[in-house]
């Protein structure tokens, strides 16, 4: 059994509550006497702020108590961020949990009520009066940092948060090479939507000061440390807890007010209060992602060799710092445009932008889709300039497996790799010259399809706690394990690791099943209480089974030792003589006499006959910090057609090849590629949030902002190559993004194929019909103005 | 302001409930407020999403798309109820044995939505699958697995259909 689990569909165990409805979400939690919070939020993007009067709205049935920003003044700390770039500037800027002289964006929160019940707080909500003076807004990040531009905050001329600068010299590259490649690419906002709203319910107990927050956080310890400052709460005293999360993609990592304001009134009342997000309220005040200007330019040869890649990229960082908001568009971004590509010269300079919008964060992939769409979406304008097929000029660049491990011109080391053969292995697939016939066949019928290219790397499982030092990260990046085994041999397993939808409480038993011989099912993992988990860094940036399988691993691996040393006394060998084969000990060349690890851990509890010295018990913990980042790579295409008369878009075949290193669960990998797919395409064809000039949001609910729906997708094919990570002992890479990462610039790729035939290059997402459309009218009518 | 208050009378997962409520309250948060039945989640404010799907008088409804005093007098079944004397229906072994759910969400509405499909249309295509599921948004699966769920939960019943149908098949007979 034991040898089968690494690798092994194993069934998922958070099913078994999960299909029941008996799942424990935030919002799930009702304690007793527990009162409802509601928050009053701007409705402009930018005005001062002149009078808020609240007295009509106390009168109101059920109102418990009304805050307004300046009652909170001087109690609370400013809401933090938690990454500096270094030698970035970085413009740290006041963030209060509620404003009380300006608001910067629609949605800022103004005034919080708690009532008896939530639509009595809301109810109140509508009888507060706000005097606001409106101000001019701004919020496009070029706009923003135009001349005479209203700036948001004092201490950020020209609205600057932020500019970095990294990589090599490029300027003697981009005078002599034989082409030179120019586009600028605008990656739109997107706003992340996991199906459950954000959600925080407090309780606090006076006489002790214990404060215990349940939240919808995919990172509870972070949120702990940094609501500890916030509240002046020391962390001992404050418990956050992320029972059942509902999804996050990156919008959970975040501290936001809300949390904060919800765990202050029921510090201040004595009683619990619960906060839930509406999905209008998401909209505008949840974190969202990408929003960036990417002016690239990529210098080459004739025959198709890449010498080099300059990226100068505008990002959108919204009107105050978000946890991780400033670390997206330069680390995980600025470092890796060159792709999977062997790209000599390469520099990324970023301008981080204030602007009277909602605060962009880390969104599926955080940085790296932006990076891979932009080199992507430029090879391809490369092949199309020296007349070569994307898939040679993709050739001729990829990295080959002999060159790992490999230093890019940013410096950082890609680990490990074949990406020739997970190319190859797509275009078998796809059966790529067949289908370039048929591409060519329809068009002569007046119909149009196109073939579009990812060959992507991406760097992820963040990752070692010196880099994330080096790189400005205000935290470790390590994580933690505690496996313990109980008299019967069953056993609980405690991870810093915060999963919210990725399966981990089947992935992570399998791990310590593989190592410790024990059934699945006599494991459960522990994770997102940082009252029952000592310490951990949580779930994003697709590092919890690079990094914190790696902790179970070092943790199980300790718990094996320890259970040798008791079998070798137990069966009276020398413990060198003692062999470990499917949960049983027994001494070497003898099958027959054996202990098993169950047996040596009831004898470590009872402690009657234990070696001399050793101690009884069988726990064992881990801090697991990686040696470096990982890797993932792979290929897809995506075949589209699109309808010239209509504009539409149709996704015919989507092709994935991805390698994430070594797979502990096939079903759970395929999950998420398919998952991360849909959300990729949903930004290339669906997705973007709108606004207007005054700031208002356009897309402000599911009937204005297209999230994918199953009848947009055909049957995704997908298959997988194999390279262990010699970066962490399971050799695993991380897949939680790849799928976003890969699949925009494939599909996008695939439309600009299509639309080759019109001349038309390059159009901005979403591709939607109305876009596409006019596109094809306007080529064909500058073509027929020529004839 | 004064509350207004109504009494309704519904049957929910087979018990009679008696209740005053507010008459803008809505079925999704009277199940999940009132009743204490939080496996029905709340997902959006516009009706778009789906996840708060339960079966009013035998057909999938989004909850939050009536107000529990049009509900008075109606039978209402949750995903609490869908696992029948210990037995889960097909649709939750067939969303489990697929990975037709992540985060675990939606899936009260996948669920109950689904169910409800593969009674009625048991021998749908995965086209019309995709289609049947244009109320749900999924933001985790990209509905594949979502989708040969589905298939399998079709297969299950047909091998099965007497014992393992459950409810279903009671609530669209009755």
């Amino acid at each position: 059994m034991s040898q089968m689990v690494l690798g092994s569909r194993v069934l998922r165990k958070e099913d078994v509550r999960l299909v029941a409805g008996q799942g424990q979400y935030t919002d799930d939690i009702r304690l007793p006497g527990m009162l409802y919070a509601a928050i009053l939020r701007s409705p402009h993007a930018h005005a001062r702020i002149k009078q808020v009067n609240i007295k009509a709205a106390q009168d109101m049935p059920g109102v418990v108590k009304i805050y307004t920003g300046a009652d909170l003044q001087g109690k609370l700390q400013s809401i933090p961020t938690a990454w500096i770039p270094p030698e970035s500037d970085l413009k740290m800027v006041a963030h209060p949990a509620l404003a009380s002289d300006k608001v910067r964006y629609v949605g800022d929160g103004v005034a919080m009520v708690v009532a008896h019940s939530r639509s009595q707080a809301e109810d109140a909500l509508e009888a507060i009066s706000v005097e606001y003076e409106p101000l001019p807004a701004v919020h496009d990040q070029l706009d923003a940092m135009k001349d005479g531009a209203v700036q948001l905050h004092d201490d950020a001329a020209h609205n600057v948060a932020l500019h970095w600068k990294v990589g090599t010299e490029t300027d003697e590259a981009f005078r002599t090479a034989d082409v030179v490649v120019r586009q600028t690419f605008r990656q739109q906002r997107l706003i992340p939507n996991p199906m459950e709203p954000r959600a925080a319910v407090a309780q606090f107990n006076s006489a002790t000061g214990d404060m215990t927050v349940w939240a919808t956080s995919q990172n509870p310890h972070i949120h702990r440390f940094l609501m500890s400052v916030v509240l002046g709460i020391p962390e001992h005293k404050l418990r956050l807890v992320a029972q059942d999360v509902g999804g996050g993609f990156g919008s959970k990592i975040a501290c936001y007010p809300d949390e904060v304001l919800v765990a202050y009134a029921a510090r201040d009342l004595g009683v619990p209060v619960k906060w839930t997000e509406t999905r209008a309220e998401h909209f505008t005040i949840t974190t969202h992602g990408r929003d960036h200007v990417d002016e690239v330019e990529l210098a080459g040869t004739r025959d198709g060799r890449v010498l080099a890649i300059r990226v100068k990229a505008y990002a959108n960082l919204g009107a105050y710092l978000s946890t991780a908001g400033p670390g997206v568009p330069t680390i995980l971004f600025g470092l890796i445009v060159n792709g999977a590509y062997d790209i000599p010269q390469a520099s990324t300079e970023v301008y981080g932008v204030f602007t009277n919008t909602t605060p962009v964060d880390a969104y599926r992939g955080a940085g790296r889709p932006e990076a891979t769409f932009l080199i992507e979406r430029i090879m391809d304008r490369y092949a199309q300039e020296i007349g070569m097929d994307p898939v040679q000029v993709r050739r001729v660049n990829l990295l080959k497996k002999e060159q790992f491990p490999f230093t890019n011109a940013f410096g950082i080391t890609y680990d490990s790799g074949d990406y020739h053969r997970a190319l190859d292995r797509a275009l078998e697939m796809l059966d790529y010259a067949a289908l370039r016939r048929e591409q060519a066949s329809l068009k002569a019928q007046g119909k149009y399809i196109g073939i579009g290219f990812s060959t992507y790397v991406e760097m992820c499982g963040l990752g070692p706690s010196q880099v994330a030092g080096a790189v400005g990260f205000q935290g470790g990046l390590w994580e933690s394990a505690t496996v313990r085994l109980h008299p019967s041999g069953k056993a609980t397993v405690l991870t810093g690791a915060s999963p919210h939808g990725q399966g981990e409480e089947t992935t992570f038993a399998q791990i310590v099943a593989q190592r410790l011989g024990l059934p699945v099912e006599d494991i459960d993992i522990v994770h997102g209480d940082t009252d029952r988990v000592s310490m951990g860094w949580g779930t994003y940036g697709s590092r919890s089974t690079a990094v914190g399988g790696g902790a179970l691993a070092q943790a199980s691996d300790r718990i094996l030792a320890k259970a040798r040393t008791i079998a070798a006394h137990m069966l009276e060998v020398p413990e060198d003589a003692v062999r470990f084969e499917e949960g049983k000990f027994h001494p070497e060349g003898n099958a027959t006499k054996s202990v098993s690890i169950q047996d040596v851990t009831l004898q470590a509890h009872l402690g009657w006959n234990l070696p001399a010295g050793l101690e009884p018990g069988m726990e064992a913990s881990a801090f697991y910090d990686p040696t470096n980042f990982t890797y993932p790579f792979g290929t897809h295409v995506a075949v589209v057609s699109v309808d010239p008369d209509t504009g539409e878009v149709r996704l015919v075949r989507y092709i994935a090849v991805d390698d994430c290193g070594t797979v502990i669960n096939p079903m759970i990998v395929e999950g998420q590629v398919h998952g991360g797919i849909v959300q990729g395409v949903g930004q290339a064809l669906y997705e973007g949030a709108l606004y207007d000039d005054a700031g208002q949001l356009l897309t402000g609910s599911f009937l204005d902002y297209a999230m994918p729906k199953a009848r947009f997708f055909p049957t995704i094919e997908i298959d997988r190559t194999e390279t262990p990570s010699p970066h962490n002992p399971l050799g695993v890479k991380g897949v939680g993004e790849t799928g976003t990462i890969a699949s925009t610039p494939a599909v996008v790729n695939a439309v600009m194929d299509a639309l080759s035939s019109f001349g038309v290059t390059d159009l901005a997402m979403p591709l939607t019909p109305p876009k596409v459309w006019a596109a094809i009218q306007n080529a064909q009518s500058m073509k027929g103005g020529q004839s | 302001m004064e509350e207004e208050r109504h009494a309704v009378t519904l049957v929910v997962n087979g018990r009679a409930v008696t209740e005053e409520v507010e008459p803008r309250l809505l079925l999704s948060h009277f199940l999940r407020d009132n009743l204490g039945l939080t496996g029905t989640h709340v997902g959006c404010d516009t009706s778009q999403c789906g996840v708060c799907t339960v079966w009013v008088d035998g057909l999938p409804v989004k909850s939050c798309t009536v107000l529990t005093v049009q509900a008075d007098g109606s039978e209402i079944t949750t995903v609490e109820e869908l696992t029948h004397d210990g037995v889960p229906h097909v649709v939750q072994q067939a969303f489990q044995r697929e990975h037709g759910l992540q985060c675990g969400f939606c899936t009260p509405g996948a669920l109950m939505l689904s169910a409800w499909h593969v009674d009625h249309y048991p021998g749908a295509s995965d086209a019309e699958i995709r289609e049947a599921l244009d109320g749900l948004i999924c933001r985790c699966t990209g509905y594949e697995n979502i989708v040969r769920a589905v298939k399998r939960a079709q297969a299950l019943q047909e091998e099965a259909p007497a014992a393992m149908a459950g409810q279903a098949r009671e609530e669209a007979s009755s």
